[in-house]
């Protein structure tokens, strides 16, 4: 993992006193609110529909358990004694004080983390692969440039204050597991002709104008990513719409100019940018990498496993992922239990992570957009283990890719954004769909609940997508089917007039049960759907 | 009726306007009229409170009951943890902002 130097710790020291020093004049009077929101919203505090919301960055969703127990330390003492990990790999409190805003962002910094552009138009945290540096299918370890580009990013002063919100994921695998060109730049590491580099994808998003990101370059040398970057950046800095705020994302922008203008302009940006020796030194390259050199696995580690226990073989199956090392595994930590809130995690839960993470994992963990936690390398001959202490403290739900490990924004019981609660909808589909049986034979189905049309549950990338829309002051749930944020990657369509909660639960039934009729051998649920068609869905759904 | 609500400044927990402080339970909220203006801006240069507005609500027989859900849950707390709300031992709390 990557360790701050002096310099980012230092950064992040100094950003630490200045906000308690902004805090200090808020309080006294000194500052209005309109002068302290946007100060406050650099620091990653909300004034939500309760209380202040902070949400901390989880670079590309990696932490150790050091960090982790802190996560779990400021859910005891500053809020209510959970968090809520988030879509973007993040986590986010509900309950802060402003007053201990410092004293929290202080406690972050003891431990190399920060809340710093988790929220403005800035270039918001990195995201990345869940299972970066442990997946068997990765070319590369995509994590050191995830690392580069978020120094590159933090604080960058040309990007502080670009049109709108700004998202960047990598990935370094075909399989996509971080809803690559569902984001503003999507960037996969390839090779060609045996060198390292990336294709790059602009201009995706989800939120009220969903796009997919089209791929304008499909290699650019390892080493000058950084400079690429800039370049999609610094068109989009002159050229997105800064007098529309819904009009305002790069995706516009491309989608107005055109994929080929847009490129052009990249490409002639680029060609300035290389004669400017932006490119970050090689050997600093090198030393970023450094940090992310495989842990010291046990190469005799077996592959055996004694699954006669029923109930850990199902787990196995279904949460574990294959791993690039001989006798190990990847452990996903499913946050979705029956009527369980998604991606909530109480601070006692949060401190065994931490604990099985140093005992079993190296002391990593991941955040997952999916909204669990993974434990990248367990040895195989520790896995039984692993899973009795999980499940003894309720987290060891095996339901990972089925129907109930659902997406759901924090909806109308705390998002002031939100027109609907998802969060009811996820408890009571988790409960109508509880039998695991019945799950499995459902197989891989991706549930994604959204209260708003800004998406935050990721219901435009849902096989079976929800959105939550206020009808005359009442909660309305649209239906949507055929959503992907995988390499396949699709935009999912309403089906067609709203329900109420009940309704959509029941007409999700309906379309399950069409699809179990329908599919063919080994289809999962979205494949079924490509081929059918929206009209048999449709017809089964409002006859 | 239209009532006032904001955040607390220091602990940021929803207030409500009782004619003469704030609470932080909406059944204590007075109708203001149309003289919400002033209100809103003395106690927000006081600090007392952050961010107010006003909103529409019917008078019932607990109280003043906001008109729009999102005020509603605001009143309450999370309709998905009870121990959160303001009624923690109200198991049908949840349901009457609906």
């Amino acid at each position: 993992m990557y360790q701050y130097d002096k310099y980012d710790q230092q950064m992040v020291d100094t950003r630490v006193a200045e906000f308690r020093d902004q805090v200090e004049r808020r309080l006294a009077g000194e500052l209005t609110e309109d002068q302290f929101k946007p100060l406050r919203l650099m620091n990653g505090l909300y004034l939500q529909l309760h209380a202040y919301m902070l949400r901390v960055a989880i670079p590309y969703g990696t932490l150790n358990g050091k960090q982790m127990r802190m996560l779990g330390h400021i859910a005891r003492k500053y809020d209510r004694d959970y968090g809520h990990f988030t879509t973007r790999q993040n986590i986010q409190y509900n309950w802060i004080k402003l007053e201990d805003a410092p004293d929290i962002l202080a406690d972050l910094a003891s431990v190399e983390m920060h809340a710093i552009q988790t929220s403005g138009n800035c270039i918001r945290n990195i995201s990345s692969d869940q299972y970066a540096g442990a997946a068997a299918d990765e070319i590369a370890d995509p994590r050191p440039w995830a690392e580069i580009l978020r120094q590159w990013s933090s604080f960058h002063p040309e990007f502080s204050y670009l049109p709108r919100k700004f998202k960047i994921a990598v990935i370094a695998s075909d399989e996509d597991r971080a809803a690559m060109r569902l984001h503003d730049i999507g960037i996969q590491l390839v090779h060609k002709d045996g060198e390292l580099g990336a294709k790059f994808f602009v201009g995706g998003g989800m939120g009220r104008t969903p796009m997919i990101a089209p791929e304008i370059r499909d290699f650019v040398p390892a080493d000058e990513l950084i400079s690429y970057a800039e370049a999609c950046l610094r068109v989009y800095n002159r050229y997105g719409r800064r007098d529309n705020k819904y009009k305002a994302r790069i995706k516009i922008l491309v989608h107005e100019l055109g994929k080929e203008e847009y490129t052009r302009q990249v490409e002639e940006e680029f060609a300035h940018m290389k004669t400017l020796g932006l490119n970050p030194p090689v050997e600093e390259l090198a030393r970023i990498s450094e940090y992310f050199a495989d842990p010291a696995f046990d190469t005799n580690a077996s592959d055996d496993l004694d699954l006669s226990d029923p109930d850990f073989n199902l787990w196995v199956d279904q949460n574990t992922e294959k791993h690039k090392q001989a006798g190990y595994a990847i452990a996903v930590i499913s946050l979705k239990p029956t009527s369980g809130i998604p991606g909530d995690a109480s601070s006692a839960q949060i401190d065994l992570m931490a604990d099985l993470a140093e005992q079993y994992s190296f002391d990593e963990l991941r955040v997952t957009h999916s909204q669990n936690i993974v434990l990248p390398h367990v040895k195989k001959s520790d896995l039984y283990t692993l899973w009795q202490k999980l499940d003894e403290a309720g987290l060891a739900p095996a339901n990972l890719d089925l129907i109930t490990d659902s997406i759901a924004c924090p909806g109308l019981d705390y998002c002031s954004l939100a027109n609907a609660r998802s969060i009811p909808l996820a408890q009571k589909i988790s409960e109508r769909f509880a039998d695991l049986g019945r799950q499995r034979e459902l197989g891989e189905l991706k549930l994604k609940i959204s209260g708003c049309i800004n998406a935050c549950g990721h219901h435009h990338a849902g096989h079976i997508g929800i959105l939550g829309v206020d009808r005359k002051g009442t909660e309305n749930y649209q239906l949507l089917l055929g959503g992907s944020a995988a390499e396949d990657t699709s935009l999912a369509k309403i089906t067609g007039p709203g329900f109420d909660e009940d309704g959509v639960i029941d007409a999700i039934e309906t379309v399950t049960d069409l699809y179990l009729k329908e599919r063919q051998e080994d289809e999962r649920f979205i494949d079924t759907y490509r081929r059918v068609g929206m009209a048999a869905f449709k017809e089964a759904i409002y006859g | 009726m239209k009532i006032i609500t904001g955040n607390d400044l220091k602990t940021g927990d929803v207030t409500w306007w009782t004619g003469s402080d704030w609470s932080r339970h909406v059944e204590d909220a007075v109708d203001v009229g149309e003289n919400f203006e002033a209100i809103m801006q003395e106690e927000e240069a006081a600090r007392r409170v952050n961010v107010p507005y006003v909103i529409e609500a019917e008078m019932t027989e607990e109280g003043p009951r906001p008109a729009h859900i999102k005020d509603r849950v605001r009143a309450l707390g999370p309709t998905v943890r009870l121990d959160l709300t303001l009624k923690p031992a109200d198991p049908e709390a949840g349901n009457r902002v609906v």
